[in-house]
């Protein structure tokens, strides 16, 4: 099945941004950059002529609660499951599309990546940090900004790692579905982004 | 220079409310209402201006109790110039450190040199220059004072206003006017020049000051504000976690009058407020 979604052809990008809180500013330039007017996201109808979508950085306690109050969350899950909706989520976002999160009370994650993932796993602001990693599918160096950032603890067999720290996966796929713990959209250009939507 | 991190962290802050908590019990109030940060304070600002005497940076055991309590990022205040207030903040590593004119000023010549610290700060303004002054000085994030502890929105508004009109200004300077500006307003002519490319001040720009409902949060978003920061204004009110529900509401939702007018309905008694007339101006 995965490899139907895979090879499933999107003529048409239609890109957006889970606008509820957050760095939704700095992907809607990143998608611009592609050459994609991106729209924001807030209400269940602005989703559904959606083929891309990114979660962006902010707090995963502040927009789990707006997915499960707006209906968004359902919508999102049912649309990307099915394979129509490609879904990028980044810090916060990949929290929240993560399978379970760490610790679990505060965020519903929506499931849609076979990753368990620890939040603030670096600790305070104090050890927020930014680092040059490999960007694996084009083999470059890339600067990776971590922000009080999560960290993918397991993850399952049809999942793919694009980026490492130390070992640990800090980019990762499976389907149409992209996580990353740092913020790609810093980046001057926006190689990820690019990825997202050519390729997922 | 600049703190790139802090700069970051107050983008992730974006379109979010910011709440004063006094209690490990009002901080996950606030969490649960979808707040993106607390401001761990022992007394909120009206309790403050209501009481008098002088006010300092909250105790850090209370602080260690609210960061113990939360998963969303803790902020503090200190007042004024105090360093060493702002060092004891840093060594128990709280997210954000708010130079605040609420508290009591402890330097009339200088502020705190913020480019020593890795821990990011917001500081208040009420004008462009002020901003930009901060900014240099290494703030990280940005804030309206407006009249804290009032429920009072008028003065939020005025400094909002001002920040905003003073940029178009800037956006239409020649580049000796420019110049002439930056003396003016006492900050580096570089700083000015990135302005007028942005359009906006080069850091997240909060309001803070007087919010009180969730029509005033949406207002303070119309402005141009990136977010807000909510003090007295929800534990104070008749119903602090519906209150602080409906201004988070609002305050993404500001675009939608209809959604604004949905969760303002029945929300009791805000807080009562004073009219700037009332109480002494201190700044």
């Amino acid at each position: 099945m995965s490899l139907e979604k895979k090879i499933k052809p999107k003529t048409q990008i239609n890109g957006g941004v889970l606008a509820f809180q957050g760095n939704v500013e700095e992907h809607l330039l990143a998608l611009k950059k592609c050459g994609i007017q991106g729209r924001r996201v807030l209400a269940v109808q602005e989703v559904e002529r959606l083929t891309h979508l990114i979660i962006p950085g902010g707090e995963s306690t502040v927009m789990s609660a707006f997915l499960v109050e707006s209906g968004l969350g359902k919508v999102i899950k049912e649309r990307a499951q099915s394979g129509a909706l490609s879904v990028f989520g980044t810090c916060a976002g990949a929290i929240l599309l993560s399978k379970q999160v760490y610790p679990a009370e505060k965020v519903e994650p929506l499931g849609l990546i076979e990753a368990d993932i620890n939040r603030n796993a670096f600790g305070s602001q104090l050890h927020s940090f930014e680092t040059e990693v490999e960007y694996l599918p084009t083999q470059q160096k890339i600067m990776a900004t971590f922000i009080r950032a999560p960290q993918f603890k397991h993850f399952g067999e049809s999942v793919e790692v694009l980026a490492h720290l130390n070992d640990e996966p800090i980019l990762i796929r499976q389907d149409n579905v992209l996580a990353s713990t740092f913020h790609p959209e810093y980046l001057e250009d926006p190689v990820i982004h690019r990825y997202f939507l050519e390729q997922c | 220079m600049k703190n790139e991190s802090g700069i970051k962290l107050a983008q992730m802050l974006k379109n979010g409310v910011i709440m004063d908590v006094s209690t490990p019990e009002q901080a996950l109030i606030a969490e649960a209402a979808g707040a993106c940060a607390v401001m761990a304070l022992e007394r909120i600002p009206s309790k403050i201006r209501r009481e008098g005497g002088v006010a300092r940076m909250s105790d850090p055991k209370m602080i260690l109790e609210i960061q113990a309590a939360v998963s969303i990022p803790v902020m503090a205040k200190v007042r004024i110039g105090h360093f060493m207030e702002a060092r004891v903040l840093e060594a128990i590593e709280i997210d954000y450190i708010d130079e605040s004119e609420v508290l009591t000023d402890a330097d009339d010549q200088f502020h705190v040199d913020k480019t020593q610290f890795k821990i990011p700060f917001v500081c208040g303004c009420r004008n462009l220059g002020e901003a930009l002054r901060r900014i240099e000085e290494g703030a990280s994030m940005i804030r309206t004072k407006g009249e804290a502890g009032t429920g009072n929105i008028l003065e939020a508004v005025r400094h909002q206003r001002s920040i905003q009109s003073e940029i178009k200004q800037v956006m239409g300077l020649s580049d000796m006017e420019l110049s002439k500006q930056a003396k003016t307003l006492r900050v580096d002519l570089n700083l000015l020049k990135e302005v007028k490319e942005l359009g906006r001040l080069p850091v997240v720009n909060f309001a803070a000051g007087g919010i009180a409902t969730p029509a005033d949060a949406a207002l303070m978003m119309a402005l141009g504000s990136d977010g807000v920061f909510v003090g007295s204004g929800i534990f104070e009110s008749e119903h602090p976690e519906k209150t602080a529900k409906a201004i988070v509401q609002a305050t993404t939702h500001w675009r939608d009058a209809k959604k604004v007018a949905e969760v303002s309905k029945g929300l009791g008694e805000s807080m009562k407020g004073l009219s700037t007339e009332e109480i002494r101006i201190e700044n």
